[in-house]
């Protein structure tokens, strides 16, 4: 899958509150959840963002609660893939579970700056900064989590085991 | 090779005789756990699953404690998703309003989760089982969704970090202070996607709500689990609490850890971190200075009856500054209940305190106690992000029962030992 947008650029330890406020965790429909997503980092993001930018930050991103919202808010409001120096744990499980493309890569979440047109090639993780015009080698999924990202989330993937 | 804590609990869990950090393997599960803003999540991802009912009616843990006694139109409609889930579904451990608590105070206390168990939860704070000698992790709602449907769940071993903790404990200093000294050493992602095992002469002597409260916060350093050997003071909580069999597991001698890092506790002072990362740590002293205007005492970390009787002793015969919103939160209706027969709730409310009925509430800027813009607030929570209690510019800072309760008598961040000499108090 090839992926490709513009940059949105965040710093270190973003946590799910501030991905998604729990103040707006009375609902669980995915398009409330987009309207304040990364609210009190940015309260005009998600009117400013397009569908299939990227966003971009810095280490541990992701840390604090085990929302699911909060994956879930980033999906739809209409980033494409996050690509961070590092990912809190959970955060990465429920991205992976839930089909939200995330790449981890410090040298491209430190040099892609914000506004920077970037092109990803999920399955040879590829990042390319068109507007720098550099390139980022990501290792690869596990072969156990490329399963479940291939079977387009961890229901589908659960869903053949329990039929099979 | 030797095994750590963790290593032993997840080798047992998939029927091997070895498992290394790092392996990827499928656990056996003995509990999963929602509360009601996850639940609904999982309900969702769980219906397209296929399957017709649950794994085991016993081994599903339900609780509404976030927004729940519901506080508006929308958190009642997704505490009822999960009733009438629980209902179609036959969950024995559904907790309803009046028998519901804060969910990581109440599992334990009803002794649904014991040493040597394997339990998800779709909540970051599920680590706080490790305790017991558990292994316990945070899960999002669709992996929980997995969880409830086929008693399994796929886990990457972690790396162990060990911690060992000497020297002498100073007066005021508990399980709050030493977790709070460590994340402030180590960083909000300083055991990221490990096991942090607690060890040593301290840990030995530390009670097991103090050990709940440093399991809970395992999270705030990105750990996976945070763990204790089950020993006598263990074993002496869970006795008459267990309703079937457990296996208590210890660590190797000889067992590979990532690191082995060493506290001597005598230096460590009562701890503050101060907003917006539970890493921002600073001896109480630091906070002098800064004034509040609410306390709140109470949550999955230090909602258990010694947090409130240490608060209480604290607070007894003394009023809370006039400033300062004091806010205290049983963490389940079994701690309110022995904190009345004690003679806590009564101490709280002649301070000027007010007692609520279980919740996870102002914690997370649920309800209860919200923040208004350029508010302060020092907590016995576990997170001070910006916008955690209310306003994105308010100010949450951490500490213990002893100095939450210290700072609303006198209105600003105070150490205990201004109020009441330690001898006086413990």
């Amino acid at each position: 899958m090839k992926l490709s947008g513009k940059t949105w650029k965040f710093g270190h330890d973003v946590d799910t509150d501030l991905i998604i406020p729990a103040r707006y965790l009375n609902t669980s429909d995915p398009k409330e959840l987009a309207k304040y997503c990364m609210r009190d980092a940015d309260e005009t993001f998600a009117s400013k963002v397009t569908p299939g930018d990227v966003m971009i930050a810095g280490k541990n991103f992701g840390c604090g609660s085990s929302r699911e919202h909060a994956p879930i808010a980033i999906k739809e409001v209409g980033v494409t893939a996050v690509i961070a120096e590092s990912f809190a744990r959970i955060f990465y499980r429920n991205s992976i579970n839930i089909g939200l493309p995330i790449l981890e890569s410090p040298e491209a979440a430190k040099e892609i700056q914000e506004g920077d047109f970037v092109e990803i090639d999920l399955d040879n993780g590829v990042i390319y900064n068109k507007t720098q015009e550099k390139t980022y080698q990501v290792p690869p999924f596990p072969p156990f989590i490329q399963e479940i990202i291939n079977d387009g989330g961890l229901v589908n993937n659960v869903k053949k085991k329990v039929k099979g | 090779m030797g095994m750590t804590l963790v290593e032993k609990i997840l080798a047992a869990h998939c029927n091997r005789e070895q498992v290394k950090a790092g392996e990827l393997i499928n656990v056996q599960l003995d509990g999963t756990l929602a509360n009601d803003i996850t639940a609904p999540v999982a309900i969702r991802e769980f219906n397209k699953l296929g399957v017709e009912t649950v794994f085991d009616k016993n081994k599903v843990f339900l609780v509404p404690d976030h927004f729940a006694p519901n506080k508006d139109i929308m958190s009642a409609e997704q505490t009822k998703v999960m009733r009438e889930f629980a209902r179609k579904h036959e969950i024995v451990n559904y907790f309803e309003i009046g028998e519901m608590g804060v969910e990581h105070c109440l599992l334990p206390e009803k002794g649904l989760v014991l040493p040597g168990d394997v339990i998800i939860g779709a909540d970051s704070h599920t680590c706080t089982y490790g305790a017991l000698g558990a292994f316990a992790t945070g899960v999002g709602s669709t992996d929980l969704a997995c969880g409830m449907a086929t008693g399994e769940a796929w886990l990457k071993v972690p790396e162990t970090i060990k911690f060992v903790f000497k020297g002498t404990l100073q007066p005021y200093v508990t399980g709050k202070d030493l977790i709070l000294h460590t994340i402030g050493d180590i960083g909000v992602d300083g055991a990221r996607y490990c096991s942090m095992e607690f060890t040593g002469p301290v840990i030995e002597q530390l009670t097991i709500d103090q050990r709940f409260t440093m399991a809970n916060m395992a999270i705030e350093a990105g750990a996976k689990c945070g763990l204790f050997e089950a020993d006598e003071t263990t074993l002496a909580y869970v006795k008459d609490r267990a309703k079937r069999d457990f296996t208590v597991y210890k660590a190797d001698e000889d067992a590979v850890y990532a690191r082995v890092i060493e506290y001597d506790v005598t230096n460590i002072e009562p701890t503050v971190a101060f907003p917006h990362l539970p890493e921002n740590t600073h001896p109480v002293s630091d906070g002098k200075n800064i004034e509040i205007d609410q306390v709140v005492i109470g949550s999955c970390t230090n909602g258990r009856l010694e947090d409130l009787r240490i608060a209480a002793r604290l607070l007894e015969g003394q009023k809370v500054n006039k400033r300062v919103r004091t806010i205290v939160i049983p963490g389940t209706q079994q701690i309110y209940l022995d904190a009345m027969k004690e003679g806590l709730v009564e101490i709280f409310i002649n301070a000027g305190a007010i007692v609520s009925t279980p919740t996870c509430g102002p914690c997370l800027g649920g309800h209860m106690g919200i923040l208004a813009k350029g508010e302060r607030a020092v907590s016995t929570t576990n997170r001070n992000f910006v916008g955690r209690m209310g306003h994105p510019e308010s100010e949450v800072y951490l500490a213990s029962p002893a100095v939450a309760a210290a700072s609303a008598i006198k209105g600003r961040i105070t150490d205990p030992k201004e109020i009441k000499p330690y001898e006086e108090v413990m």
